[in-house]
């Protein structure tokens, strides 16, 4: 069965990159344009991976990252944040609320999908 | 018993005693005589009668005459000696009694003049050292308050309770900006006698005091604390404190250490210097913060405002590697590329554009002004080269940010090789502003150099006689963020060095004011109120000589407060310990919002045109009372004024609850037989010259003035502190008449 990966980012020019990277590694791939969205859809479909971007309207990726974690229903779900500050303190902050992993724009596509493939058991 | 009455006394007891006896004898003899026998006695005596009579009377006249002749000489002359004395004793030292009358005062004049001789001896010994070593503190302390003005850096001087007890024209000139209430100038916040705690928080202060004094403790060479702080009115603060030891000498002095307050009880026991007040040295850094935040933003603009950008970029320049694309994604994943390299490059110039200011490089450059600038270049090429130097036109507005040392070494060496290699005989200088730079040109007839000579000049060590440095003209160019370039001027045949240098936007001249009211120097110091402490008693037995005044006076449209007549103008001015603070004065026209009585200008000179656009009452009244806290208000018919002001109380919220006193009162208190007590009347009857009046300050001055001579007179009659003198007052005639 295809694992299921939600890219929730606001910016289109990364998503298109983002989705076509997962889709050709073979995932099946939905959208999130904003939080709220990202924690429907995460509840709806249940994906295996979301990556999800800090800064978003609505709702930031923190928060939904919070909500995820307090659901014990969607424990289930890996969560790698994905962040354009370059702070280690914003990292720390992601780590502890519960993110599987955390990568700093820019970042190599390579290594993206290293990563992912290491979240998903292989 | 007065003299006269003495002396109408002597003469009866004379008269009894000259006519008693004989009336005596007179009477016994008639009740011995028998019945039978007394018309022959009459008869007898009878004829001998009127002769009796008047040798008695004769005997008496003369009796009157000796009597008054010892009188006038003993008690008159002695009187009239007494009142001369006090004379010498008091108003008129140089008086001596004329030595009049019999020998025995004669003598006692003489011995009192001898006496007076030698006082006035004894006096003028002590007067004259009391003024040498006056003298030589008087000088120290214009020495100090000299260094103290030129100072650039603001300094507050204050006592452990934070009473402000000196301060600079600098830290007046920052306290300026600081203040909530522009139009007093900040003399609310900044006075002598103010309290510091007005612009800082109490606890803040008296942490930094506890620091120093550990550190004093510890054996730190140099207790110093440092803080930043924002005022009330947002401006953010550095402030570096260092305490104010007493002296050595006074370690001993427990006098010293008790008034110095509990903060500083207790040090001296382990041989430590007692603090007994701070110093604070301000420096207004909310320019300079704002600068640092700048370029922080900037910085983070420049990173974090990138990243998800370059993300963008990157993954789909990843993505292009693929060779399984197919057309219309690669041609997506272009058009990614294409337009967010495009949006970095806008958003690269428009931080380049915005930071332009925090980009430039740090050297500490000094604001000057370019005349001045100019002049010295000219002086110092003419002295170190001998090479006439003229100047074009100056553009005399133009104030430059420059390092003026090194910058005076380029030209002066620019200058050096075109007289050593080109044989200039003459260059001139031009200085003018362009946008937001000025032009510095170094001008000379006759040819130009190539270009490769004007580079080998700039890069090389600048090399002057009996001088070099390391230094390029280059250097120097960089160091202000500037530029250098040949320029010929062909139709005049000749040419010149431009060089872009930064422009400063141009600096207030110290404020004039500053120095127009007062006399030499405007009273910015006063050490007596290192003597003050807080824990005095309250405000009602403080002696007079003690306390704080504000005097004021208003300015009004009319006399009739309850029936819409309002204030146009407030004066104020301050006293503290006996002296007249004029630098530390208020002056404000406030617009009444109803029209003004032409005639009324007549009276105070205020126009309707003059009051266009000044605060309204609510916005002055606030100001005012910042001004006058914690004094005692003193006004000439005091009644008058702080009726206008109380009427204001329920619209603009203030309260002037703190004590008043009236000049006009006193002075009824002390001269009750006179028939007037105008301002004018009472300045002249104490010998003061009216300048200014009728404007609201003026008057204030003069109420000042009026109320410090009055002072002592007060005194004289027994009137030392608050209570005595409001006492007094209300007992006055004029103080029932009421508004």
């Amino acid at each position: 069965m295809k694992k299921k990966i939600l890219i929730a980012d606001d910016e289109q020019n990364i998503v298109i990159s983002l989705e076509f990277l997962m889709k050709r590694e073979g995932y099946e791939v939905t959208i999130a344009n904003d939080g709220e969205e990202a924690v429907q859809r995460i509840r709806e479909t249940r994906p295996d991976l979301v990556l999800l971007d800090v800064m978003m309207p609505r709702k930031s990726g923190f928060d939904v990252c919070q909500e995820v974690r307090a659901d014990p229903s969607l424990a289930s779900v890996r969560i790698m944040m994905l962040t354009a500050k370059g702070r280690d303190t914003e990292v720390s902050k992601g780590l502890a609320l519960g993110a599987d992993a955390y990568m700093t724009k820019p970042f190599s596509t390579k290594e993206l999908v290293e990563k992912v493939r290491t979240l998903l058991g292989g | 018993m007065s003299a006269r009455a003495r002396f109408v006394l002597a003469v009866v007891v004379l008269v009894v005693l000259m006519t008693g006896p004989f009336l005596l004898t007179a009477l016994l003899v008639w009740v011995e005589t028998p019945e039978g026998a007394r018309p022959r006695l009459v008869e007898l005596i009878a004829p001998h009668l009127s002769l009796g009579a008047l040798l008695t009377v004769f005997g008496l006249a003369a009796g009157v005459g000796v009597i008054r002749a010892l009188f006038r000489q003993y008690v008159r002359g002695l009187l009239r000696m007494v009142e001369n004395l006090r004379l010498m004793l008091g108003a008129n030292r140089g008086f001596r009694v004329e030595p009049d009358g019999p020998p025995e005062v004669r003598d006692l004049a003489q011995a009192v003049n001898e006496l007076a001789e030698q006082r006035d001896a004894l006096l003028t010994d002590v007067e004259a050292q009391i003024g040498r070593a006056k003298e030589s503190v008087e000088q120290e302390k214009n020495r100090l308050a000299a260094l103290m003005s030129e100072l650039t850096q603001s300094v507050v001087v204050c006592n452990l309770d934070g009473r402000i007890l000196l301060y600079n024209s600098r830290a007046r000139q920052q306290f300026r900006a600081l203040s909530e209430a522009p139009a007093v100038g900040g003399s609310e916040l900044l006075g002598l006698g103010r309290s510091i705690y007005g612009v800082f928080d109490r606890s803040l202060v008296a942490h930094a005091l506890e620091t120093i004094q550990q550190r004093l403790r510890r054996g730190a060479a140099q207790a110093q604390a440092n803080f930043v702080t924002t005022t009330r009115a947002g401006q953010l603060l550095r402030v570096q404190m260092a305490p104010v030891l007493a002296a050595p000498a006074d370690e001993d002095d427990p006098a010293t250490s008790v008034q110095s307050g509990p903060a500083a009880s207790g040090d001296d026991a382990a041989g430590q210097r007692v603090v007994t007040g701070f110093i604070l040295m301000l420096e207004n850094i909310t320019r300079h913060f704002e600068t640092e935040s700048r370029r922080d933003q900037m910085l983070h603009d420049l990173t974090e405002g990138n990243r998800a950008a370059l993300a963008n970029v990157r993954a789909a320049a990843e993505m292009l590697e693929y060779p399984d694309l197919q057309d219309d994604l690669r041609e997506r994943f272009s058009g990614v590329i294409r337009d967010e390299v495009q949006a970095m490059s806008r958003r690269l110039n428009d931080i380049a554009t915005e930071f332009a200011d925090s980009l430039k490089a740090r050297w500490p450059l000094e604001e000057m002004l370019g005349v001045d600038l100019v002049a010295a270049m000219q002086r110092r090429i003419e002295a170190r080269l001998q090479l006439p130097c003229k100047l074009e036109e100056i553009d005399e507005s133009v104030w430059v940010k420059v390092d003026s040392f090194s910058l005076m070494q380029a030209i002066t060496y620019l200058a050096s090789r075109l007289s050593d290699e080109f044989e200039v005989r003459e260059v001139r200088l031009r200085l003018c502003g362009a946008g937001r730079r000025a032009h510095l040109d170094l001008i000379w007839s006759g040819q130009a150099m190539s270009t490769e000579t004007v580079m080998s000049w700039e890069l090389e060590p600048m090399r002057l006689e009996g001088e070099s440095t390391p230094l390029t003209v280059r250097d120097v160019i960089e160091r202000h963020d500037g530029e250098m370039w040949l320029e010929r001027e062909k139709v005049r045949h000749r040419a010149f060095f431009r060089l872009l240098l930064p422009l400063a936007t141009p600096q207030a001249e110290v404020e004039p004011e500053v120095f127009l009211r007062g006399e030499s120097r405007p009273e910015y110091y006063d050490f007596d109120l290192f003597k003050w402490s807080e824990q005095a008693h309250a405000l009602d037995d403080r002696p007079l000589s003690e306390l704080v005044y504000t005097v004021f006076d208003t300015e009004t449209t009319g006399l009739n407060p309850s029936q819409g007549d309002e204030i146009i103008q407030i004066g104020a001015t301050r006293i503290l310990n006996g002296k007249l603070l004029r630098s530390e004065s208020f002056e404000q026209l406030v617009d009444p919002a109803r029209p003004l009585a032409p005639e009324s200008a007549e009276i105070h000179g205020i126009t309707e045109v003059m009051l266009r656009g000044q605060p309204r009452i609510g916005e002055v009244l606030p100001a005012f009372h910042a001004f006058a806290a914690d004094t005692v208000l003193v006004a000439h018919n005091a009644a008058f004024d702080m009726r206008f002001l109380q009427l204001k109380e329920a619209s603009t919220g203030v309260r002037f609850d703190q004590p008043v006193l009236d000049t006009l009162l006193l002075s009824a208190v002390i001269h009750p037989n006179q028939e007037s007590h105008r301002l004018e009347a009472i300045a002249e009857r104490l010998g003061l010259t009216i300048i200014g009046r009728h404007t609201a300050l003026g008057d204030a001055i003069v109420t000042a003035e009026v109320f410090l001579k009055m002072l002592p007179l007060l005194a004289e009659k027994g009137i030392h502190t608050l209570r005595d003198a409001r006492e007094a007052a209300e007992k006055t005639y004029y103080a029932r008449v009421k508004y």
